[in-house]
């Protein structure tokens, strides 16, 4: 940390923002003992000797956080390491019952990677530093008690979840780019099942380490770390309001103070929560109660070999495997399950862009009018379905107006496309005679607009089509109605 | 051996792991974890390149559990066995720490 000198008011200023994110892995029990991961079960019902520190307790290392952790490891492009150790790092706070909590420190699981993706044309690469494994602290409730005022009150059952500690390299440069890096990583957390990417219940919660230099500098300016960032929205808006704070505390002459801030949601702005200099002596020493974390580099390779597709990689293969436009292939690898249901109904449809846009707009449309997620889509209206109403509008069996109605039947009735169409009648009128006869029907009943379009008035052609359409409930095949109304109004006056 | 623990740093130590010492206390542990600290040092001219460092005592590796639950303990007697708690609302209860 090199102190900046006063700089000038006009000097520019360049943010170095580094995150630490933990995340919840998924596993069924706790990673020290066999309670249950649950969120929401009433307080204190997934406790047991272990997690609550009763003394005499040993914690034994749950095999699924390791082999989660290490997953996170590889897919980050770090080293996971055959040994690793655990550690204790000892604070006192009514929520950790143990006075210490059991994290990994100077040999962690997984080291030395980065995540590499095109933004805006350029390649950026966001180092990370280390993945280690952790406990979580159990919960502690400050008010809403009739005797808040003098006491807390606290609920285990989050202590001992698994969590996975990520910290980057401070190669962050903005709020947004800041911001953008976090939904990237939760991407590739929820894409390999070890994260259920959930911010509301705090299963991923983010920390920012923000300082900000002379724009060129090299050292580092005095960060702050800013807690409490648990949505997309709070790490843009607070790490972008603790530049400003910093710059305009550094424009004055005024040294910047190396803290944890909290992140006031409701104020919208960072405050102070305690001076790190004097706060951060957590003694860390090797956790007597843990042997050191062995894994066989062939269990570390048969980890890396269930990696699945990771979004980015999935996103590119998109456009290149079914020429899609980068917005869509963006759009629809932004979940692992929303990818997968594309792909299926690509296969089921025989033509690729033509799911995306059912997909990106009557599906997206008809999910967020119920409020539910891609899973419960996914029931119903199953690929092979969605791909049948497809096929039957490539292959001008209906129009797509038409299409868009036989969506709304099929959605969740379990009906197949050609059903909805052969029950309901619906099938596009393509036979010549008909449409002719139509068309005849509709100038003979709108004498008018048929004598203005002859006159030279010819916007009355859409009016004219427009009535045809009406007449066969959007059936007619629209280039059809089209030409032959073109051909009935321009052959001699009345003459068939 | 010129390192020395003070009483400072004792002091500090004490705070952390919240620990009140007399003055007695503080002198008569400045001078042991010194003599400790000396030991260590004297450990630490023995030349350990090549010697991979010990993080355990015992030379095993940890056991890996599988993810299979198992039976929590019954709410209310865990939180009965407190020194403070509601049974009812099934949480413990200690004074008032500011969030």
């Amino acid at each position: 940390m090199t102190s900046l000198a006063p700089p000038p008011a006009a000097q520019a200023f360049e943010p170095v923002i580094g995150l630490e994110i933990h995340a919840q892995l998924l596993t069924a029990t706790k990673i020290f003992c066999g309670c249950s991961t649950q969120f929401g079960a009433p307080p204190n019902t997934h406790v047991c000797p272990v997690c609550l520190g009763l003394p005499g307790a040993l914690p034994v290392l749950n095999g699924e956080a390791v082999t989660f952790a290490a997953k996170v490891g590889h897919a980050l492009g770090c080293t996971v390491h055959p040994t690793s150790i655990f550690a204790r790092k000892n604070y006192f706070y009514p929520d950790l019952p143990k006075g210490y909590q059991i994290s990994q420190y100077e040999r962690p699981l997984a080291t030395d990677g980065g995540v590499t993706y095109e933004e805006g044309g350029t390649t950026r690469r966001i180092g990370i530093i280390r993945v280690h494994l952790e406990e979580d602290a159990g919960k502690s409730l400050h008010e809403g008690f009739p005797d808040s005022d003098t006491r807390t009150y606290l609920d285990f059952n989050r202590s001992g979840v698994p969590l996975i500690e990520i910290v980057t390299h401070p190669d962050l440069r903005s709020a947004a780019e800041a911001g953008a890096f976090f939904s990237r990583l939760r991407a590739i957390l929820v894409a390999i099942g070890v994260n259920d990417g959930n911010m509301e219940e705090g299963s991923l919660r983010c920390d920012a380490n923000v300082s900000v230099r002379a724009a060129g500098a090299q050292g580092f300016g005095v960060k702050a770390e800013i807690k409490n960032l648990n949505s997309f929205r709070h790490v843009h808006r607070a790490i972008e309001y603790e530049i400003e704070r910093q710059v305009s505390l550094l424009r004055k002459g005024t040294r910047i103070v190396a803290e944890t801030r909290l992140w006031d949601v409701g104020a919208g702005r960072t405050t102070s929560m305690r001076s790190k200099e004097e706060a951060h002596d957590y003694r860390y020493f090797p956790e007597p109660d843990l042997p050191p974390l062995e894994l066989d580099p062939a269990r570390i390779e048969e980890i890396r070999r269930t990696l699945p597709e990771l979004p980015d990689a999935r996103r590119q293969r998109f456009i290149s495997q079914y020429a899609l436009p980068e917005y869509d292939a963006a759009l629809l690898t932004q979940s692992s399950a929303l990818a997968d249901y594309f792909e299926a109904t690509a296969a089921a449809a025989t033509n690729a862009k033509a799911a995306s846009n059912w997909i990106m707009g009557d599906l997206t449309r008809k999910m967020n009018e119920l409020g539910v997620e891609i899973g419960q889509a996914r029931v119903a209206m199953p690929p092979d379905a969605l791909g049948g109403l497809i096929r039957l509008v490539d292959s001008g069996r209906i129009s797509s107006p038409i299409a868009k109605e036989v969506f709304e039947k099929m959605y969740g009735s379990g009906r197949a496309a050609a059903d909805v169409v052969e029950g309901e009648g619906l099938a596009q009128i393509d036979d010549h005679a008909a449409v002719e006869a139509a068309v005849w029907e509709v100038l003979a009943a709108h004498p008018g607009p048929a004598a203005q379009y002859r006159a030279g008035r010819t916007q009355t052609f859409g009016f004219l089509v427009g009535q045809v359409m009406k007449a066969t409930r959007g059936k007619a095949k629209p280039t059809l109605v089209n030409d032959l109304m073109r051909r009935a109004l321009e052959s001699p006056e009345g003459t068939r | 051996m010129s390192s020395r623990f003070s009483r400072d740093d004792v002091e500090n130590i004490a705070r952390l792991a919240r620990l009140a010492l007399t003055d007695v206390e503080l002198d008569g542990f400045a001078r042991q974890l010194a003599d400790v600290l000396a030991y260590a040092e004297h450990v630490q001219e023995v030349d350990t390149n090549g010697v991979p460092p010990t993080f355990h005592p015992l030379a095993t590796t940890a056991p890996l559990r599988g993810d299979s639950l198992q039976r929590s303990l019954p709410v209310r007697e865990v939180v009965a066995a407190a020194p403070d708690g509601d049974p009812d609302a099934g949480l413990f209860k200690v004074p008032r720490v500011l969030g």
